[in-house]
């Protein structure tokens, strides 16, 4: 997203960015980035939380008029109401799943060679899980 | 405006995303790490006029949710009227067991940019949002979907794109 974000930049059209990844935006580097301290999944806010929605999209559309220079990044307003275990658990490797992603690689691996050999060329990338 | 990103910084603390999807694929016996994008140097484009006359375009990695979509990761346009009661994010790296995607709200927001709109703070809203597939290949997004999104927006004299990856 981030390279679609430089390319309409780079042909007159201001973007802003929406989302949870701090380190993946801040190293491709894009014009303005919004980070939302929320799980992957939610860049616009909370499921169902109307009132924090509009407060983040109130504050892209702030960071797109005031930004004034490259690479700008602001933090929203998003909170996650829960647990914060979310920061510690994702795509988590360790003794507990170790077995079993190996498994799970080895099937990934033979249905990209069943894809490629049936015409299907693009690859997602692997979801958590 | 300052720029409040401080790497050094200790907040609750920002996950490290790039080091957590490494170990995943290197469990999952994957030898070569991604390697993501990275710039030296990135374009601005200032607003050419207020947001209250601008036209938005929305722009998420969400694929429709339907048959094709859920088949066939591509570039597509969907009407912003209706918005859609779902997308289809299964195939995304979300996290899954933590949150959910029910709310199309929380990853697209048409719904409160239409707000906007009609209270005046936003000029219009390009009439179809667009997805774009996030996938292994750099090149793909650089050389196909991009150059259509680009197309798009020029099409529909977009002045300010909103993107939204899940």
């Amino acid at each position: 997203m981030g390279l679609v974000s430089r390319l309409l930049e780079a042909n007159g059209i201001a973007t802003v960015v929406m989302g949870s990844a701090m380190d993946i935006i801040a190293h491709c580097g894009v014009p303005r980035y919004l980070h939302s301290d929320l799980p992957l999944g939610n860049p616009c806010g909370v499921p169902f939380d109307r009132t924090m929605q509009a407060q983040i999209l109130d504050q892209a559309l702030v960071l797109l008029e005031e930004a004034s220079s490259a690479n700008t990044i602001m933090r929203s307003v998003a909170k996650w109401p829960g647990t914060q275990s979310w920061r510690d658990d994702y795509s988590k490797v360790d003794d507990t799943n170790r077995d079993a992603l190996r498994l799970k690689g080895q099937q990934r691996q033979n249905q990209q060679k069943t894809d490629k050999a049936t015409g299907i060329k693009r690859s997602a990338m692997i979801p958590d899980s | 405006m300052a720029n409040d990103y401080d790497p050094d910084q200790d907040y609750a603390y920002d996950v490290e995303y790039m080091e957590r999807t490494r170990n995943y694929y290197r469990a999952q016996g994957y030898n070569s790490d991604y390697q993501w994008a990275r710039h030296e140097d990135t374009p601005f484009q200032p607003l050419n006029k207020p947001l209250s006359a601008s036209k938005v375009a929305v722009i998420t990695t969400a694929m429709p949710d339907t048959e094709l979509g859920r088949r066939q990761r591509a570039v597509y346009s969907t009407p912003i009227d209706p918005i859609p009661e779902s997308l289809y994010t299964a195939e995304l790296s979300w996290h899954h067991g933590m949150t959910h995607t029910d709310d199309v709200g929380s990853f697209l927001p048409v719904a409160a940019l239409t707000k906007l709109v009609d209270s005046g703070a936003v000029g219009s809203i390009a009439s179809r949002f667009v997805s774009l597939p996030t996938e292994y290949s750099q090149r793909n997004t650089l050389q196909k979907d991009g150059p259509k999104i680009l197309k798009y927006c020029q099409a529909e004299q977009v002045d300010v794109a909103i993107l939204v990856p899940l």
